[in-house]
């Protein structure tokens, strides 16, 4: 009888990790590795364990090496990163990018329980932060962060966060101003409601007392609430430029004048429930609009990558440096894991530089003295020293930033279809509300003044002015939901207006990190065991990589195991002599590399040689989509590598639609090229060496695997796995802007109504009362329900 | 019909206190994060720990 072979498996207590090999035990309880056990066995000191009750597998895999906060001890950093102190507390705000389950609020919000000095800790789930008090006498910022660490919660601590603090303070209290708004607008509309109605002439004097409370109760609207209205319509006149604010403001001042004179010469009711609605209306559509991805930032540069500090090593000692003192000539200390800031000649140690946050390329590079290591690179392996030779804002990563493209205002992009329409608008309305003037000036000087005003009441474009935002925020919320991430409304219109688009290789249309691995040769099963138990021993990439392909191999035991950097291994395995590693360290040196297309490693067993193991790399889902975009759009591929997979791509890429080896500069040049040739460009790329092209786009899109990873200041930002919907991306944006014209000609129709009464002067409060909401809850309604159906036709939802 | 100076008057203060009230709210900072506390809220100060729950069977 054959023997099901299935394993209870066992998953680690604390992340859930598969433990295949070798697991740890503590309390009956199974760990994958030594850091789980650690941050449990400091819960379960603390008595903190309800922390795995709530939730099964809370915690995330510690197996990353742990890194040093020694900067944190350095007072000029320490000052830059605090909310506040006195002489007893400091409160400090970090970010913590592993909050992810209601497990982690109640741990982090537990602090006090491990460390009684830490006094308060407050977690905001959707903005991954942790607010934390605590007794500064008692305990160091230094501290704080190394508890944190401790328990699995390593804050992200970088430069560019501590400028985000200073500057997220931009609040123009639009949620106040909706309130006022509001307020006053139920107030005003049950006033006005004796005056529809009918008022008997015995109570006249309501009429009077209700009027002049309508007329306190517009003040606030158009003094406060409107005012940024007033203000971006002037702005704009003194640059000559006609946008909707202007109609909007002079709407809303002739709203305001015109029931202002008639509650004060008592000749009628006056306008005021349609002046507070007009501007409630105008903020709810400004609010939905502003829509914020707490965890995603699109404006992180190089220095939200970059350390904050750097060791520096004087006079045989270490000493932290902020990263902006670094100077030239001066020693710095890299250790394991840490990224190097600025670009320096390697003087001590053995580098083994991984590059991918810069090209995407995973495999370290490897460096010997003397050589130039460039800035972006994290060192792999044991410490290492480097003399800075050019500062951190002139190295070779970091001068793109100094390009043009990035000092530039973010306001290049292209006009959206209501700022040109409103252009127009604006100049028809002032006409028509001039002529009916004119026209009955000769006959009534008073009735042409109240066409005139009424005109400019009636026409006042509400619903063009909320058509767009409405659309947008519910196409935003679209892309939202197929892991599309935009910026901001007015990219999916710059989306809609298209035509070229670029993408960068590694990492955008292959997959960092993912590679296909194919065996060339006959290997037995206990051969196999013998590679997987060689593999097994290396933490070299490729030797990973032939791990993962023969997952689950039983492991024989190790007699003896050499690695030679950059070659490969050597190990005595179940008395047999493996060697792993490179062409010419196991075929000899007379043997080149005649294959350039992947990467090889070769194996021999006993000194037979065996085979190799062809390393490709893998190209995202999503490639096939790029193929059928291709008829309807021009279709660029820039990749910083060698035309090895020229072959493999022309099957998506067009031939002279592929460029290789272009250094983020070209990139950026063949962007602008292609912008001054008239195209609209849209440039897909990942890493910081697309970050300048990207900037340079009209519209820039990062793609990442996981959307809190570091990616690239950007427009947007797609997950990977939402690639293959490009096609259907860019069909819907065009959709909701069609949603948007449609909606501007919904809106003509009701403003072409209500001037039919407008011009003949004899407008009624209550009209323009019914009108104006009635417009804009059709625009309202029609716009969402037509951006959903529209959504469900491209399969987007 | 002069209780409606009075009626009107009444409202009026109890509106304003409610829009002092939302003004409060938001300078106070208790509709920054709208989140979390749903969530603070299901955690119980000592949950039952599973364990002993598995043992008592």
């Amino acid at each position: 009888m054959k023997q099901t072979n299935i394993q209870q498996q066992t998953r680690c207590y604390h992340c859930g990790n598969d433990c295949e090999e070798g697991h740890i035990e503590q309390d009956a309880k199974v760990f994958c590795c030594n850091g789980c056990r650690e941050v449990y066995s400091i819960l379960s000191q603390s008595g903190l364990c309800n922390y795995y009750t709530y939730n099964a597998h809370p915690g995330a895999e510690q197996k990353k090496e742990s890194k040093r906060f020694d900067y944190l001890k350095e007072p000029s950093i320490v000052k830059d990163l605090i909310d506040y102190s006195d002489e007893k507390f400091t409160i400090v705000t970090f970010y913590i990018p592993n909050i992810h389950c209601s497990s982690c609020i109640w741990l982090l919000e537990q602090l006090n329980r491990i460390n009684p000095a830490i006094y308060y800790s407050r977690v905001d789930f959707l903005r991954k932060q942790v607010n934390i008090r605590f007794n500064n006498k008692q305990i160091t910022l230094h501290d704080v962060v190394e508890v944190l660490e401790r328990i699995g919660y390593e804050p992200l601590i970088s430069l560019q966060d501590v400028i985000r603090k200073q500057g997220s303070d931009k609040n123009d209290n639009l949620v106040k101003k909706i309130a006022v708004a509001g307020f006053c607008f139920g107030n005003v509309m049950l006033l006005s409601f004796p005056e529809y109605l009918g008022i008997s002439v015995q109570e006249q004097s309501f009429r009077e007392f209700f009027g002049w409370l309508n007329l306190v109760f517009c003040l606030p609207v158009v003094l406060y609430c409107a005012s940024g209205y007033f203000v971006s319509a002037w702005t704009n006149l003194k640059n000559k430029v006609l946008n909707i604010d202007l109609p909007l403001a002079i709407g809303i001042t002739v709203l305001f004048l015109r029931t202002a004179a008639e509650i004060i010469m008592h000749t009628g009711p006056g306008f005021a429930d349609t002046c507070c609605g007009l501007v409630f209306f105008l903020l709810i559509g400004k609010f939905v609009q502003r829509k914020t991805y707490y965890h995603l930032s699109f404006e992180r540069d190089y220095r939200s990558f970059f350390p904050v500090a750097v060791q520096v090593i004087e006079e045989e000692k270490e000493r932290s440096v902020p990263l902006a003192d670094i100077q030239v000539g001066q020693r710095i200390l890299i250790r394991n894991n840490e990224i190097i800031p600025a670009d320096a000649i390697l003087l001590k140690g053995e580098g083994k530089v991984d590059f991918s946050f810069v090209t995407g390329e995973s495999v370290p590079v490897e460096k010997v003295l003397g050589e130039v290591v460039y800035a972006g690179g994290r060192q792999t392996g044991e410490a290492i020293e480097l003399e800075v030779v050019k500062p951190v804002s002139q190295s070779y990563l970091t001068r793109l930033w100094n390009n043009e493209a990035f000092t530039r205002l973010q306001d290049n992009h292209m006009q959206t279809f209501s700022e040109k329409a409103s252009k127009y608008f604006t100049i028809v309305l002032l006409g028509i509300a001039l002529g009916s003037f004119l026209f009955w000036l000769p006959v009534d000087l008073h009735r042409g003044i109240s066409a005139f005003t009424a005109v400019l009441i009636i026409a006042c474009p509400c619903a063009l002015a909320l058509s767009t935002p409405f659309t947008m925020a519910a196409a935003l919320s679209i892309f939202d939901k197929n892991l599309f991430y935009l910026k901001n409304t007015a990219v999916v219109e710059q989306l809609a207006h298209i035509d070229t688009i670029v993408l960068d290789k590694t990492g955008t249309i292959t997959v960092a990190g993912g590679n296909t691995i194919t065996l060339h040769g006959e290997v037995s099963d206990y051969e196999k065991e013998l590679i997987y138990s060689a593999c097994s021993n290396s933490a070299h990439p490729l030797s990973r990589l032939v791990c993962q392909f023969w997952n689950h191999q039983h492991k024989l035991g190790t007699n003896s195991y050499y690695e030679i950097p950059g070659r490969g291994i050597t190990a005595d395995i179940d008395r047999n002599i493996v060697d792993i590693g490179s062409e010419r360290f196991i075929r000899g040196s007379s043997f080149q590399n005649i294959n350039p297309e992947s990467t090889e490693v070769h194996i021999r067993i006993n000194n037979i040689y065996k085979g190799y193991f062809s390393i490709k790399q893998h190209y995202r889902e999503g490639i096939k989509s790029i193929k059928d975009i291709s008829s309807a759009y021009k279709v660029f591929l820039l990749s910083g590598d060698h035309g090895h997979e020229r072959e493999t791509l022309s099957a998506v890429f067009k031939p002279g639609h592929m460029f290789f080896e272009q250094s983020p500069q070209d990139k950026l040049d063949f962007i602008k090229m292609l912008q001054s040739n008239g195209h609209r460009v849209m440039m897909i790329g990942d890493g910081l060496n697309d970050a300048g092209a990207l900037k340079q786009s009209d519209l820039g899109i990062a793609i990442t695997d996981n959307v809190n990873n570091f990616s690239p200041g950007s427009d947007a930002i797609l997950d990977g796995k939402a690639l293959s919907r490009l096609p259907n991306f860019f069909k819907f944006s065009k959709d909701a802007l069609n949603v948007v014209y449609a909606s501007f000609i919904i809106s003509l129709c009701y403003n072409v109504a209500g001037l039919s009464y407008a011009v003949s002067g004899r407008l009624s409060p209550l009209i323009a009362a019914i009108l104006m909401p009635l417009s804009t809850v059709t625009i309202i309604s029609f716009t969402s329900i037509a951006t959903h159906l529209a959504a469900k036709k491209r399969k987007l939802l | 019909m002069s209780i409606i100076y009075f009626l009107i008057g009444c409202s009026m203060v109890l509106a304003l206190i409610f829009l002092g009230a939302f003004f409060w709210a938001q300078k106070n900072g208790q509709n920054d994060d709208l989140y979390t506390p749903s969530v603070r809220i299901l955690l119980d100060d000592e949950p039952e720990k599973k364990e002993k729950s598995d043992d008592d069977h």
